[in-house]
């Protein structure tokens, strides 16, 4: 780690807090731009059913409305309004998703028209007066059954509703490993379908610009260049140097703001249109019903072992719900992003796994925090726990028998991936110490004497993820549409101060104060003396965003590679001014000095101002002192960690409540112990939402029986305890700043180790498996049912 | 048919015509510019648009503006006075009470209503008197750090 008296590694409070603790943040409902109006969309209330008409004149002579579109007023603008998908599998259906539908509405919330209105209560008015005739259709919901006969048929392209078949690792190996296993467990599974909600809705303002042809748009997003990028390959019909995307504070995205959504382009059409920006910004009810949502899959898992315990074999079967279009990086999360995860922390010799994506008559379904990556640590961190039942061996033992060890690293996994590092036991030693154990496994034997009284359960959950995406030919080849590097360019004021313009795209991590620790570290500048800039595409070069724990590990490691230059470009300036080869300089207390004579030495600020001023300067050397680097990643990086959780049980009620949450993970290096901590919070506040109380639910007709705040339950404070973090670090081997990402382990170990918990504590009723949300409701019927 | 409100926001007199329909927390967004309270539903559940209200905390998305006339109505942006950040304010900042910030408004407005009732709450009483305020990035544990800085920095 780095020294504690270093900038780098310190939690120096955040940079960005002062405007939003104060009011002055702006998102992008807060602007005003003049001549600006406002749009409400009109969207579908079934899930599936044939539009026969859409009847907009009395919308339209309603008083303040400007004007009503539909998807016929797409073409008049010049928009292709396609919404594309930007990955690619072998076996992949991409049916068109038309931006507004005309002729078929296939979720709820599907967008059919747009009224733009010069105030937000007109638009909302006259929004319900516009009048569609549609014809219901049935519809489906469940992954598993869409595919099956009889179900309604969503899109043409996709016969039986399949958007994909896909496996990955060896299944006649796997089938060998099961047929000689002593022992096998299995597990059947649903892992619940969630709703991202950052508290922010989405929103959009759009500002077309007839004389110039530019078209400017504010927007919620994490990745703003991507955006436009999509927009302009598929949607919008304008090129890319013509479009700017900007991205304001944004509040919270945890993947929901990754996407291209339909709205973007409708309100740019608008604009376009009306000739006046307009602005939309989605209620509560819009965002659940149209964001895209997270996980969904019905699993079936088992794990074959042989007597001593040792895993000889994984097999695993998903069916997926994609949802009723293909979301923007979609098609990755239930394949690469999961399959490859399936080895966990061990040493597995065979795994197969195979996954079948479904269209439904739902929201599409896309990234959420962790993607892919929690579904895996699921049913993984679930099947330990019952191996270590069936073995009896218990779930510290079958874990430590079967971790990878620290020489085995570099490790290649059954499931295409090349693990760079780790060290798993110490980081489960910590947690136990830090939890204590052994007195806790006393007192739940004791509480086993009273089989009516409440009962503790002790949950593990010993996660690895493969975050900081990712390395552009690997992703490439496995259907990305795009690189995965990043971009930085740091630019050095004549008076020495530094803006950064970063690809990365911040919704609340704090980048501005962690970007600023990296650069104030290798330029010895106090974090004052850095400014970093995000989130515009005027402004900045190109980025990929944020998402995938990548900007620390690859946003970061840009503006390292790009400081280095820098410093490169700057020696040799230094060398001129002292008479001395760049080589022969070291860079100390903000100066540069000839090695050995430390008193001949010129300041940091001296060589920026000359590298401007060009007087005394080498000869063919460039003025200025600008540099930009294009970091693409050597591999992914592996974040790991142990998490406990202890619970008490009521049986009486069914209540859970937890005692104790101990997470002690291992992110490499920390730039800010600070925000990683916070990030980690985060993250296990919605991992434990969704072990406890959150889920999606549609009904059979396809009805979103949780649109508003009422019906999903977002985790309150007085739900949740104060949680006991620690760290080990082991350092990421391939980048410069040996950081491996934060961002979503929280939410990737966290409900496993919730739920073996809880099932730990039923395990008196011989309980084999309850699916999440782990409500009361469910527990006291599993108890009441025994 | 507009409605002429009197009030008063942020130590300062306001006279408008409002449509009775107008939400409390349009009108501050829309009207006074005070785009420092945020919505972020519809259901009175996230507490992102929490004001102070005659000096209770209330949420301006479920109240009208008309309901207001006559009454003193405080936002974050007068929360801080003379330059100097309210006690909560810079606890927020101290404990890293807040990741994206949006929740921050509401909350700080919550929490020091809060304390006003309770000057030196404990941790439980600080989870249940908060639990009407949604965060989605922070897990709240440094939200109660702050708030529990800030009772400290006050009592
Ligand atoms: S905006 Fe959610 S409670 Fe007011
Ligand atoms: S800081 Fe993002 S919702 Fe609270």
């Amino acid at each position: 780690m780095s020294p504690v008296n270093s900038v780098l590694g310190s939690p120096i409070k955040r940079r960005e807090d002062p405007a939003l603790i104060t009011g002055k943040g702006k998102y992008t409902d807060d602007l005003k731009v003049f001549g600006m109006l406002s749009a409400v969309m009109v969207r579908s209330p079934f899930a599936h059913a044939r539009i026969k008409s859409i009847d907009t004149a009395a919308a339209q002579a309603m008083p303040g409305v400007i004007a009503v579109y539909t998807a016929a007023d797409a073409e008049a603008a010049g928009m292709p309004g396609l919404v594309p998908v930007g990955w690619l599998l072998d076996t992949l259906k991409t049916p068109p998703h038309p931006m507004l539908a005309s002729e078929k509405v296939n979720h709820v919330g599907d967008a059919v028209a747009v009224v733009v209105a010069e105030d937000r209560y007109v638009a909302r008015d006259a929004a319900d007066a516009v009048l569609v005739d549609y014809e219901p259709l049935s519809a489906c919901t469940n992954p598993k059954d869409a595919i099956s006969d009889g179900q309604a048929q969503i899109h043409d392209e996709a016969p039986s509703n399949i958007a994909f078949d896909w496996e990955i690792g060896d299944q006649a190996k796997t089938a060998a490993a099961f047929a000689a296993a002593a022992e096998t467990v299995r597990c059947d599974l649903r892992n619940q379908r969630l709703i991202p909600h950052a508290i922010e809705p989405r929103a959009v303002l759009a500002d077309w610009n007839e004389a110039t042809g530019e078209m400017t748009i504010h927007l919620t997003t994490q990745n703003p260049h991507v955006h436009r990028l999509l927009m302009c390959l598929s949607s919008i019909g304008l090129p890319e140097h013509k479009v700017r995307v900007i991205a304001p504070e944004v509040g919270g995205g945890f993947g929901s703001k990754i996407h291209h959504y339909a709205d973007e382009t409708i309100i740019a059409m608008c604009s376009k249109l009306c000739g006046r920006p307009v602005k939309w910004a989605a209620t509560r009810t819009e965002t659940n019903q149209t964001d895209a949502h997270g996980r969904d899959h019905v699993t079936s898992a088992e794990l074959a072992l042989d007597q001593d315990g040792k895993i000889l074999g994984l097999r695993v079967s998903t069916y997926a719900n994609m949802g009723a279009y293909l979301s923007t990086f979609a098609p990755a999360v239930p394949t690469y992003l999961y399959g490859t995860l399936l080895s966990g922390q061990y040493d597995i010799p065979a795994i197969y796994g195979h996954v079948v994506g479904a269209f439904t008559n739902t929201s599409p379904v896309d990234a959420y925090r962790g993607a892919g990556r929690p579904e895996a640590t699921f049913l993984v961190e679930r099947l330990m726990h019952l191996a270590g039942e069936a073995t009896g061996l218990g779930p510290v033992e079958i874990r430590k028998r079967n971790f990878l060890t620290p020489d085995q690293f570099p490790f290649e996994t059954q499931v295409a991936l090349t693990y760079d590092s780790g060290n798993y036991g110490p980081a489960m030693d910590r947690a136990l110490e830090m939890l204590g154990y052994e007195q806790l496994l006393a007192d739940q034997e004791q509480r086993r004497q009273s089989p009516n009284g409440k009962q503790i359960g002790i949950g593990f959950s010993a996660y690895i993820e493969a975050c900081g995406l990712a390395p552009s030919a690997v992703v490439g080849s496995l259907g990305a549409q795009a690189g995965q590097w990043e971009s930085a360019e740091l630019r050095v004021h004549p008076t020495g101060s530094v803006t950064v313009y970063t690809g990365s795209s911040s919704t609340g991590q704090g980048h501005k104060t962690s970007f600023s620790q990296i650069v104030a570290d290798r330029l010895q500048l106090d974090v004052s003396q850095v400014e970093v800039i995000q989130g515009d595409t005027d402004l900045v070069q190109f980025g990929m965003g944020s998402y995938g724990s990548r900007s620390g590990a690859v946003g970061g490691s840009a503006i390292a590679r790009s400081t280095d230059k820098i410093l490169d470009k700057a020696k040799l300036i230094a060398g001129h001014l002292l008479e001395a080869a760049p080589e022969d300089l070291d860079f100390k207390d903000g100066s540069f000095c000839v090695r050995g004579s430390a008193d001949h030495s010129v300041a940091w600020g001296d060589v920026a101002l000359q590298a401007y001023l060009a007087h005394n300067y080498p000869e063919n050397l460039e003025p200025g002192l600008v540099a930009s680097a294009f970091y693409d990643p050597e591999n992914f990086t592996y974040p790991f960690g142990t998490h406990i959780c202890v619970v008490e049980i009521d049986p009486e009620t069914g209540t859970t409540e937890l005692l104790r949450y101990v997470a002690v993970d291992d992110v490499g290096n920390v730039i800010n112990p600070m925000i990683v901590d916070g990030q980690i919070h985060g993250g296990l506040a919605q991992g434990i939402g969704q072990a406890l109380w959150e889920g999606a639910h549609y009904d059979e007709d396809g009805q979103l029986l949780t649109s508003s705040l009422l019906d999903y339950a977002v985790p309150k404070m007085h739900n949740l305890i104060d949680f006991e973090l620690d760290r080990t670090v082991t350092p990421c081997p391939h980048n410069p700043l040996g950081v491996k990402g934060v961002g979503e382990a929280g939410a990737i170990a966290s409900p496993p180790a919730v739920v073996n918990a809880v099932m730990d504590a039923l395990a008196p009723w011989k309980i084999q498996h309850l699916d999440m949300p782990l409500t009361s409701e469910k527990v006291w019927a599993a108890v009441h049912s025994q | 048919m507009g409605i002429t409100i009197e009030l008063e926001v942020n130590g300062q007199p306001v006279k408008r015509e409002v449509e009775a329909r107008t939400l409390l927390v349009h009108f501050l967004r829309e009207d006074l510019n005070l785009t420092g309270t945020n919505v972020g539903c519809e259901t009175s559940v996230c507490g992102a648009c929490t004001v102070h209200v005659d000096g209770k905390a209330i949420k301006s998305c479920t109240q009208l503006a008309v309901q207001c006339d006559g009454a003193k109505v405080t936002t974050i942006e007068g929360l801080a006075s003379n330059g100097e950040l309210h006690p909560m304010q810079s606890a927020f900042w101290e404990e890293h009470g807040l990741q994206c910030g949006y929740c921050t408004p509401g909350m700080i407005m919550a929490a020091t209503h809060l304390l006003d009732n309770n000057p030196s709450p404990t941790e439980a009483q600080i989870r249940e008197g908060l639990k009407g305020n949604l965060c989605r990035c922070t897990g709240y544990q440094n939200i109660i750090k702050a708030v529990q800085t800030a009772a400290g920095a006050e009592g």
